[in-house]
């Protein structure tokens, strides 16, 4: 009786908590809150549908999500002519041979099955043959580029197309990793496949931090086209000055809160797309599938189930959606921030909200989405409230006091890891379980 | 004399630093290596353990020092080390008793397990924050150096100089000691035998009256007593900081993983093979070839095979390619 209800109930009272910041704290703050929350929960439906419907461990979220943000800079940025007439040859030839270099290292590896030690020398020397007539053809020219008015440039710049372009962008460049990462390491079990994928995106993160030419590394990428209007332009706009007076608001504040209002907008349509999406890829054959997998590989294997081929397909689909997340996320900031992306929040966190919201139940994964970011980003006034209550009876200067309130903010970690141990011990399922069918 | 020369060059840059490095992720990896042989899973919780007993050491040594008590020399954290072991085992035996030890009664799965441990590292990290703040402590003491450059080069008329920091040596010789140990408690004492027939044979050691319990504590006493002491050894070396700690965890699993999981020797040797290529690979060798090769032939660029910012990155590539080759690392078969 109370199962059928249990999903609305739990969305309702997240509805009710969002209200309750909306009202005590501010609308702004509120729907700042959501739209993160519509970004995480996207991710955490791409963790899902790996983790959920197939068991795989992808602790490679960080990553995508990062590839996701650099396909925004991509598409959204302005050309910058001057660095391309630099050294664009020259980078696009190293592009060009890197390629090259993988190919060649993989034939020789192929070819070279079964004869021992030779296999490794021989593949080994073409990657650093490679990497070397790469060098040697690329560095010039990416001197060239990164000295192109590096203040404000310093990089190739994007294809200057509107920003929205970037979502689908960013789902397919994640797509095209998740196929190469797949490949490379879906073989592995379990642990080692968390551990390979949590490697591998630290090394995009490093690549991301470090290649200036290609999104300017650590000097960040300010200022990328928004897909909605600037404050700026509605506060001089009839409409908005009528509705704050009808409201009896600020100008500037209607003004936020509709710039706000029109990315909760976007984020829903895009979150309502992939909801809808991965529901109907759970009831499908392909999802029934999915869980025989799942459930059991060696019967599914010997049903005649690809077991790999569908691991990778399920790796590149949820990959794809964590990289379209990815470019929203960059495209809500404004700004590309490689140092930013941390695996606690990009990786682990995402990891909690699917547990915590149940793993294998799409609308589970995103309450889940939307009680952790509520709860992280809160924990942090509800925290500070807390040992304010608590510490009242101690004297204003006393040292403990001090220290417990200025380190208040960090309760934040422990209560998402005290949530997950908790939930992991009394309610595996999550709070709203996979149904079973 | 400029073969001689460039030695020093590689030993001042490369040698010394790799082994001070490669002695902690030796120490952090035999931790990671001895849980995974006994309990079975790769504990992502490791690298905070490290920071947990690293903190208890910045706390107790801040507390000494303000009591005036030091070692003259040496540095404080020595003394505050026992105190950050105890309080680091302690920690452990009450995760393990609230946390995993529940796990183990229902037997659930390894994938379970690791994202407990997750869970795991979550808690302790807020907590690690919550105790002592984010930001940076140096609590290093005593002398700073054991040999100094420019009393090297007097004493052996050389053109470069050897430094050995003070906090270099205490971390290979706490390291040589530990490792001598935590071998001998293996390989020798019946409780060491105990755990290695535990981990080789989970039913067996059962049958042969070995207490599950009892192996699983001891296991957890060593893992953080490591973790303890290679924590607070990387916190001297470089400073104490809660964030680096997960940074630090992939190189240790890097580390164990290269020496094959399960293989205690295999994580000393992962731990070194890790931290010489990390360095190697970094190095600029502009100056050793200035010295080994004739005049018109020295140098112009900085002959660096990646540039130093690739460095930790480095240790991530190493353990995808032997994941991807070898995933059984260099000394498989060797367990516990």
């Amino acid at each position: 009786m109370m199962e059928q209800y249990r999903t609305p109930l739990m969305f309702a009272m997240m509805a009710a908590l969002l209200a309750i910041v909306g009202i005590f704290q501010s609308w702004n703050v509120a729907l700042t809150i959501v739209n993160l929350c519509l970004i995480s929960s996207i991710m955490t439906l791409g963790v899902n549908i790996q983790w959920g419907y197939a068991g795989l461990v992808n602790f490679g979220m960080m990553g995508f999500t990062a590839l996701g943000g650099l396909a925004a800079v991509l598409i959204a940025m302005p050309p910058v002519p001057e660095a391309w007439a630099a050294g664009g040859s020259g980078v696009m030839a190293g592009l060009v041979i890197i390629i090259a270099t993988a190919i060649v290292s993989l034939l020789i590896w192929k070819q070279l099955k079964g004869r021992g030690a030779k296999r490794y020398w021989l593949t080994a020397l073409s990657i650093v043959i490679g990497v070397v007539i790469m060098r040697l053809v690329a560095d010039p020219s990416i001197a060239a580029i990164e000295s192109v008015e590096s203040a404000r440039t310093g990089y190739l710049g994007g294809f200057g197309l509107p920003v929205t372009l970037s979502w689908i962008a960013g789902g397919f460049v994640a797509a095209g990793a998740a196929f190469v990462i797949g490949r490379i390491s879906l073989g592995l079990r379990s642990d080692y496949l968390a551990i390979a994928t949590l490697g591998i995106s630290e090394i995009v993160i490093y690549v991301l931090k470090n290649e200036d030419w290609l999104a300017r590394g650590v000097k960040n990428i300010n200022g990328l086209p928004r897909p909605v209007p600037y404050e700026i332009e509605l506060q001089a706009s009839q409409w908005v000055v009528q509705l704050a007076d009808m409201l009896g608001a600020s100008v500037v504040d209607v003004s936020t809160i509709t710039v706000k209002l029109s990315y909760a907008g976007l984020f829903t349509i895009v979150l309502l797309i992939f909801l809808w999406l991965s529901e109907v890829a759970l009831r499908s054959p392909w999802g029934r599938m999915m869980r025989a997998i799942r459930d059991n590989e060696v019967a599914a294997n010997a049903m005649g189930k690809h077991v790999t081929a569908r691991h990778l397909q399920v790796f590149i689909l949820g990959s794809a959606m964590v990289g379209v997340a990815g470019a929203m996320l960059t495209t809500l900031d404004g700004q590309f921030t490689p140092a930013s992306y941390q695996p606690l929040r990009f990786t682990f966190l995402i990891w909690v909200m699917v547990i915590v919201g149940g793993s294998g139940n799409n609308f589970g994964s995103v309450l889940g989405g939307f009680i952790v970011w509520f709860f992280w980003i809160e924990s942090e006034p509800l925290g500070l409230w807390f040992i304010s209550t608590i510490t009242a009876g101690l004297a204003d200067g006393s040292a403990l006091k001090t220290q417990l309130v200025e380190n208040a903010a960090h309760m934040r970690l422990m209560t998402m890891g005290i949530i997950l141990l908790v939930m992991l011990r009394f309610a595996p399922q999550g709070l709203l379980p996979e149904q079973k069918r | 004399m400029d073969i001689l020369n460039a030695l020093t060059v590689i030993g001042n840059f490369v040698l010394i630093p790799g082994l001070a490095y490669g002695s902690q992720l030796a120490l952090g990896a035999l931790g990671v290596t001895l849980v995974y042989s006994v309990l079975r899973f790769s504990n992502f919780a490791h690298g905070e353990m490290m920071s947990f007993g690293a903190m208890l050491s910045v706390l107790v040594t801040f507390w000494l020092q303000s009591a005036g008590i030091g070692l003259g020399f040496l540095p404080t954290a020595l003394i505050a080390l026992p105190v950050s072991i105890l309080g680091t085992i302690l920690l452990c035996l009450l995760i393990d008793r609230l946390v995993y030890r529940y796990y183990r009664q229902t037997r659930a799965p390894n994938v379970t397990y690791l994202i407990v441990s997750i869970g795991v590292m979550f808690t302790i990290g807020g907590l690690v924050r919550f105790i002592i703040g984010p930001s940076d402590r140096i609590f290093t003491d005593g002398s700073r150096f054991i040999i100094k450059a420019r009393s090297f080069k007097e004493m052996t008329g050389l053109n470069e100089g050897l430094a050995i920091k003070m906090t270099q040596g205490v971390t290979l010789a706490t390291a040589i000691v530990i490792v001598i140990a935590v071998f001998w408690f293996l390989n020798k004492t019946r409780t060491g035998k105990s755990m290695r027939a535990y981990s080789d044979n989970e039913d067996l050691a059962l049958l042969s009256g070995i207490n599950p319990e009892r192996v699983v504590m001891i296991t957890w006493v060593i893992a953080a007593a490591l973790a303890a002491i290679a924590g607070t050894l990387y916190g001297l070396d470089k400073s104490f900081k809660p964030f680096t700690f997960l940074q630090l965890l992939l190189p240790i699993f890097a580390a164990a993983i290269v020496g094959g999981v399960g293989s205690p020797v295999g994580a000393i040797a992962g731990g070194f093979v890790i931290a010489f290529s990390e360095l190697f690979i970094t190095f600029a060798y502009k100056k050793v070839l200035t010295y080994l090769l004739p005049e018109s032939l020295a140098p112009e660029s900085l002959m660096q095979l990646l540039s130093t910012e690739y460095k930790i990155a480095l240790s991530f590539v190493i353990l995808v390619i032997v994941l991807l080759i070898r995933p059984t690392g260099l000394f498989s078969g060797k367990t516990l």
